[in-house]
């Protein structure tokens, strides 16, 4: 098994995350994280969408999702060809002697404080999963109260966009 | 499928001539969209959220509608409707209760690729999501089980998206369409405006295939020995028979056809070998099995086919040719992957066969001598019955004989299809209709009544089981009402036969739950000739070998009202040959003499 990167172009259309997310419950296939939002074009929505499977089931998610009526186009994001970004709202217990630790924290990983009180901070960090993962790594030991995350959020490296290779003309 | 973007007849002229369109409501449109997409006949059955569209229906002089019993009959009806014609096939149904009484129909249509479109009425769109009366999300419970749904909650969108569903339905790999309309909807006005425009930028099936692909395919035909053609239900919906037996006839390979397939290639060309799979005949499923090389035509492997899918065809390079891209290397990867429509691939890899022939000699004549061994020791057979009662196999074979390869057979699910399948000989497509992929008992009777309005020229058999038969037997009276005169063949084994012999063999006899009580010495609950009067059908009871060509020739001369045959048959009757589930092909059992395995269970 192995994680793959799906970016999806689909039409803006009523029971559309339906349509997909059942479509991977229905053949079996996991979702390991989801991420759905606008596209540059007007009526169209993109879902990103990391899933854990061999590379021939992958084939198969791929052929079966490029079946669903709404969906335009299908790309997998090779890493290293593609800017990986998931966002992450953390709230971790501080007082008077850990605030400093968990600011330093903060500041080695290029975080931000978003929310401040006696004695919590509410932080947001953005990167790839090996970044936020090491970040709550560290920030475990002061007590983590609570987490929000994105899906992962990718985009293909240069100057190509997804829909260009849709609306060629 | 073609690549037309409207599917069957041309469509007829609009109703509104000059410039403005005409303004009318949701429901006149939807009339007025199935009339020009050049619908002739629909089955359904009103209720609250669809009344609107009855009333128009009633006036309509191009579009028939035939009230059924029961929503999954009208379902059924519009699948033997399509299957029968290669039309598209249209149901019709309210909300709630009504549309789920559809969703067998549907997965089913799923399953074996029937072009289907099913029209549902849904509450009023301010009271969706609220619990109303009658409603169901039926939009959201198909979506497992069509090619596409849709909720039309403004009436100006009513002529596009039944014609986009039409256009889905019927092209590429064909599908169930499901179109649910709120009932305001249907009641608001707005202009008919025909054409409509159909926006479908995420549907683009394939149909012509790539050039390199099908000159790979043709080398590896005429450099295989064993070569064999897998035969699938796609070759029946891309209406490619012509073609195949072209083919077939160029490069003198061996043609099984699979239980979709069941006359896409004719039974008496000598090339055929029969059905393969678990009840398969030897020669079809040992061709396949100890082919050096498959070609696969719109067949999908179906694990009733593969067998254990990993000890398929060991030898076997694969080429598999599907208009859908999804099938290829699904359960068996592809050598040679050729995405495209069934009619034009197989012009295009005989033309590519016969250009690598001249370079190539093929040569099969050593597959053959084996092949033809194979027929002789194994040809398809049954063991007379012990109990006095009658053969089913030999009713059916029969029924086939006397009605001809002109006439239409439809049947249910068990082992009467798979007499059926076996012992009834096929010559053109579209002859034989049964449920294949999802196996709904109960499909026979309303398939063979849409059949029967889809071809009324041709006479059409449900063959049925009496346990199918009483699943789906009230559509009998829409049979009678209509002047739809069927045939029903009931093989009348007075159990579920085919469980019962699953239990006969690998439940040590153990007869769980399969009696039914319909049959020779049972209270006969219910008595099917009883039943066949009082839905005013001819009845008929057979029970000697004697009385069965009669039967069946009494049944082809009434066309005044719909016949039921209450053939009473024997319940020891099984299926051979047969693979048991989950072991290699390799393990064909010819009959059960010849199964040293399961004699020690008995």
């Amino acid at each position: 098994m192995s994680t793959h990167v799906l970016s999806l172009l689909v039409e803006d259309k009523p029971g559309l995350l339906t349509r997909v997310a059942g479509l991977f419950a229905r053949r079996g296939f996991n979702i390991e994280s989801l991420a759905v939002g606008v596209s540059e074009i007007d009526g169209l929505s993109r879902i990103t969408v990391v899933v854990d499977v061999d590379t021939l089931p992958l084939e198969q998610v791929t052929k079966q999702l490029n079946k669903l009526v709404n969906v335009i186009k299908i790309v997998e994001l090779d890493p290293a060809q593609s800017v990986q970004r998931e966002h992450l709202l953390i709230k971790v217990r501080v007082d008077n002697t850990t605030r400093s630790q968990v600011l330093e924290a903060v500041n080695l990983f290029r975080a931000r404080v978003v929310d401040v009180s006696t004695d919590a901070l509410v932080i947001e960090v953005t990167g790839d999963s090996g970044k936020t993962t090491a970040f709550l790594r560290v920030l475990e030991p002061y007590g983590i109260k609570e987490i929000a995350q994105s899906g992962l959020l990718a985009i293909g490296r240069g100057s190509k966009s997804i829909s260009e290779r849709v609306f060629k003309n | 499928m073609s690549s037309d973007p409207i599917p069957t007849p041309l469509p007829r002229r609009p109703h509104a001539a000059g410039a403005q369109p005409e303004e009318i409501t949701g429901a006149a449109a939807v009339v007025r969209t199935l009339e020009l997409l050049g619908v002739d006949d629909i089955f359904g059955l009103p209720g609250g959220a669809i009344l609107p569209v009855y009333d128009p229906l009633m006036d309509s002089t191009e579009v028939r509608h035939i009230l059924v019993r029961h929503e999954q009959g009208a379902g059924h009806a519009a699948e033997g409707y399509a299957a029968s014609s290669g039309r598209l096939g249209v149901c019709i149904a309210t909300s709630g209760p009504g549309a789920t009484n559809l969703v067998t129909a549907i997965a089913d249509a799923y399953m074996d690729s029937v072009p289907l479109l099913a029209i549902t009425g849904q509450v009023f769109s301010t009271l969706m999501g609220t619990d109303a009366f009658q409603e169901a999300d039926i939009v959201g419970i198909t979506m497992p089980v069509t090619k596409h749904s849709f909720l039309v909650k403004d009436a100006k969108d009513i002529p596009s998206t039944i014609a986009a569903a039409a256009h889905i339905a019927t092209t590429g790999r064909p599908g169930p369409v499901l179109v649910d309309i709120t009932k305001d909807a249907q009641q608001a006005t707005a202009p008919f405006i025909w054409p409509p425009k159909i926006d479908l930028p995420g549907y683009r099936p394939v149909t012509k295939a790539h050039g390199k692909q099908v000159q790979a395919a043709a080398q590896l035909f005429v450099e295989a020995k064993k070569p064999v053609l897998y035969v699938g239900g796609g070759v029946i919906r891309a209406k490619a028979s012509d073609e195949l037996l072209e083919l077939a006839e160029r490069t003198g390979a061996p043609v099984v056809t699979t239980l979709m397939a069941r006359g896409a290639f004719p039974d008496s060309h000598r090339q055929q070998l029969g059905m393969p799979g678990m009840h398969g005949t030897v020669p079809a499923v040992l061709a396949l099995q100890e082919s050096d090389l498959i070609v696969a035509l719109g067949a999908r492997f179906d694990d009733r086919v593969t067998g254990k899918a990993e000890l398929f065809a060991p030898n076997a390079k694969v080429v598999h040719v599907d208009v859908d891209p999804a099938e290829i290397s699904k359960i068996r990867l592809a050598d040679v992957p050729i995405v495209g429509d069934a009619k034009d691939v197989i012009v295009d890899l005989t033309a590519a066969y016969l250009s690598a022939a001249t370079e190539t000699t093929p040569d099969i004549a050593d597959w053959w001598t084996y092949l033809n061994g194979l027929r002789e020791e194994f040809p398809l057979g049954y063991a007379p019955t012990t109990d006095g009662l009658l053969a089913p196999q030999y009713v059916i074979q029969r029924i086939g004989e006397i009605t001809g390869p002109e006439g239409v057979y439809a049947s249910g699910v068990g082992q009467h299809q798979m007499w059926a399948a076996q012992f009834i000989n096929y010559e053109r497509p579209n002859s034989w209709l049964n449920s294949g992929g999802a196996g709904t008992m109960g499909y026979s009777v309303p398939a063979a009544m849409g059949a029967k309005v889809a071809e009324p020229d041709r006479d059409v058999w449900a063959i049925d089981g009496d346990g199918c038969f009483q699943m789906t037997n009230q559509e009998l009276a829409t049979c009678a009402i209509n002047n739809i005169p069927i045939k029903v063949a009931v093989i009348n084994n007075s159990s579920l036969g085919m469980v019962r012999q699953w239990q006969t063999l690998f439940y040590d006899g153990r007869y769980s739950n399969t009696d039914l009580n319909t049959g020779h010495d049972t209270i006969r609950v219910p008595d099917f000739v009883k039943l066949a009067e009082a839905y005013g059908c001819l009845g008929i009871r057979v029970t000697k070998e004697e009385e069965v060509d009669a039967a069946i020739k009494l049944a082809l001369e009434t066309n005044d009202r719909p016949v039921v045959i209450d053939f009473v048959v024997s319940a020891d009757a099984m299926v051979w040959p047969m693979v048991p589930q989950g072991v290699s092909n390799s393990y064909v059992q010819y009959a059960r003499d010849h199964s040293p395995a399961f004699e020690e269970e008995i």
